[in-house]
């Protein structure tokens, strides 16, 4: 993966791997906030926020200060921080800027934090060897990718409201078959890239 | 009363069927029994080390930053869950990847650290984070097993049906996770309608 363009990071970061379908990244959020689409691209918007900060924050972290010192064992509880605090960051600028969709993110937002998706990027950005630019690519797409399965799945769960789901399947469970059908549609685009 | 403690995560307040908490090492890690078993007692590991440490500092932390607080905790003992699996047990390392560094932001540790651990005195946090734990752990294996026996006709790596058995490969790759946890959690929600009624 280390010398991948940057068209096929972007592609296989959408589709092919898509983190919520096929990576398992950041179901919490895609299950929790995605029962309208507004909400959803709220939430979608606020993770692509702090994805792509948080991308770029951490490569810089990772090859300035970690691996110069040979700290690269404590990549876990120096990246966790730096995603704490930049959730706290967006939470404050989202409050004073938009109070409507601050209320509808509601207690989603500083779960952002422990959103697998976030810290799973940036491991995964280091796993890869990225370079900067790479690592701008994977983090931006990535987090377009979980924004696409986040409204779409939305859109489909508005639908679901006024289905006639049968009784115990109501809520979660038809909910996650749902998520099952989209991520066969995304196994689709396997072996693209 | 204790022992309430204890049992509770495991069906009453299990934190994957009912309090619907960590589901993406949930759906991730469980293609086979093994695996869902090692994410469930690397988990339960951290989540008792950690709610123990959190209720030991609760009257040191300010509450205002406990957050913070709670996860440099987890994060600490996360980092050495990883070295410990990398260093004995490397096939587990290898199959659950990612996930493992991924156990710091599993929302049960934060969740149980947070409701629990940060109000209650030692022993009953080793208590709730050794029951939650176990909780997890069950609904791991569970669903690994389900997914294997479907997906490869194997439980533990051991086969079950023989070479006529043709398995359908869809339950192990990332569809067979959503449908299998849907079906599971339909059931779920049968069975406790039978039981009130």
């Amino acid at each position: 993966m280390e010398n991948a363009s940057i068209f096929v990071i972007v592609i296989s970061a959408i589709f092919v791997n898509n983190f919520v379908l096929s990576r398992f990244l950041g179901i919490c959020p895609f299950l929790g906030v995605s029962k309208q689409v507004e909400t959803a691209f709220g939430m979608g918007m606020a993770v692509t926020f702090v994805m792509t900060l948080a991308g770029i924050l951490t490569y810089f972290i990772h090859s300035f200060i970690l691996v110069p010192l040979s700290l690269e064992y404590l990549k876990i509880v120096a990246f966790i921080l730096v995603i704490a605090s930049l959730v706290q960051f967006v939470e404050i600028v989202l409050q004073k800027t938009s109070p409507t969709l601050y209320q509808a993110l509601g207690v989603f937002l500083p779960l952002i934090t422990t959103n697998c998706a976030v810290l799973g990027l940036a491991l995964l950005n280091i796993q890869y060897e990225f370079n900067l630019l790479q690592t701008i690519a994977h983090s931006v797409a990535a987090a377009v990718g979980f924004s696409l399965a986040i409204v779409l799945f939305a859109g489909i769960r508005e639908k679901l409201e006024i289905a006639d789901v049968p009784g115990p399947f109501k809520g979660f469970p038809i909910a996650l078959i749902t998520a099952s059908l989209m991520s066969i549609a995304f196994l689709g685009f396997t072996g693209l890239v | 009363m204790d022992i309430k403690k204890l049992t509770n995560g495991l069906i009453k307040e299990n934190p994957i069927f009912v309090q619907l908490l960590g589901m993406c090492p949930t759906l991730a890690v469980t293609t086979s029994a093994i695996n869902g078993l090692g994410m469930g007692l690397a988990t339960t590991a951290v989540l008792a080390a950690s709610n123990v440490v959190i209720s030991m500092l609760r009257k040191v932390i300010p509450s205002k930053i406990r957050i913070p607080a709670f996860i440099v905790v987890i994060a600490s003992f996360v980092t050495i869950i990883e070295m410990v699996l990398e260093g004995y047990f490397v096939d587990l390392y290898n199959a659950l990847g990612l996930f493992i560094p991924l156990i710091v932001v599993n929302c049960i540790i934060l969740a149980r650290a947070e409701a629990f651990a940060f109000k209650n005195n030692v022993f009953s946090s080793l208590l709730d984070g050794i029951g939650m734990g176990v909780g997890f752990t069950l609904a791991l294996t569970l669903l690994g097993s389900i997914r294997e026996i479907i997906g490869a006709g194997s439980i533990f790596g051991i086969t079950l049906f023989g070479a006529a058995y043709k398995p359908a490969l869809i339950m192990i790759l990332p569809p067979g996770a959503f449908l299998a946890l849907g079906i599971l959690l339909a059931i779920k929600n049968i069975m406790s309608e039978r039981k009130t009624v």
